[in-house]
């Protein structure tokens, strides 16, 4: 956050504007906030998709055992949600809070 | 150059939902924790602490009732549609967590720490109860001793 506000400032001078330090943090803040937040729901995209994936070969492979890969399978999912989660809540703390 | 098969595509479950069960088992858990961390939020942040974790528990629970209904449903109708509901209503989930927060961040009785914090604590806490309760489950077969019939 720090150097995104430095960017910001820097890049203000360059145009010779006058810098609020404040409305610079409060940039840099919202930059940093939609950066946390959608890096954050990248991540368990690509693990619910592994995770599904994964579940599918094993139903198709072993159709016998798809109550137990369903419910493994649920929990893994809702694990790796929290992840996501997580970055939510990183991104409304630093943006609003 | 396609080797998927269609039947592979087509296969669906028509049994019991485990993911309902589990969903069951996670929200009677949820209500059985509330009044705990409503008084533990009340104590830390006051009243808007204590609003704003009840609000977090009940998403918290909406989203694993929306995650349940979802896989659910359609896995009666095929295990290709189920992938696809899944991808795209975790999405649909995100986008509606992010509503439902967006909606009352700015009301008097929200306190955002305390809903964010509710938020991840319960979602992985009731996970981690529910998995051990699961993996229990899921290990007895193989742990059950097997008894031998004997002849007469």
């Amino acid at each position: 956050m720090e150097a995104l506000a430095a960017i910001a400032r820097i890049a203000a001078e360059a145009g010779d504007a006058v810098v609020d330090p404040a409305a610079a943090k409060n940039t840099a803040a919202a930059a940093s906030a939609g950066y946390a937040y959608g890096l954050a729901a990248i991540g368990p995209g690509i693990g619910i998709g592994i995770i599904f994936g994964k579940a599918i070969e094993s139903m198709a492979r072993q159709p016998e055992a798809a109550g137990m890969v369903r419910t493994t399978m649920f929990l893994g999912v809702a694990f790796t949600e929290a992840l996501a989660l997580i970055g939510f809540v990183a991104f409304i703390l630093l943006k609003f809070a | 150059m396609n080797n998927v098969n269609p039947s592979v595509l087509a296969m669906r479950d028509t049994g019991p939902s485990p993911e309902a069960q589990i969903t069951r088992d996670i929200v009677k858990r949820g209500i059985f924790v509330a009044p705990v961390l409503i008084a533990v939020s009340a104590l830390l942040w006051g009243s808007s602490g204590a609003w704003s974790s009840a609000y977090g528990l009940g998403l918290v629970l909406c989203n694993f009732m929306i995650a349940a209904g979802l896989v659910a449903t359609t896995a009666r109708i095929s295990y290709a549609l189920m992938m696809a509901a899944t991808m795209f209503g975790y999405i649909l989930r995100l986008g509606l967590i992010a509503l439902a927060v967006m909606l009352v961040r700015n009301e008097p009785w929200v306190d955002l720490l305390a809903l964010g914090l509710t938020l991840i604590i319960t979602h992985l806490g009731l996970l981690f109860w529910e998995m051990r309760f699961v993996s229990a489950t899921l290990a007895f077969p193989g742990l059950k001793p097997v008894m031998e019939r004997t002849n007469g």
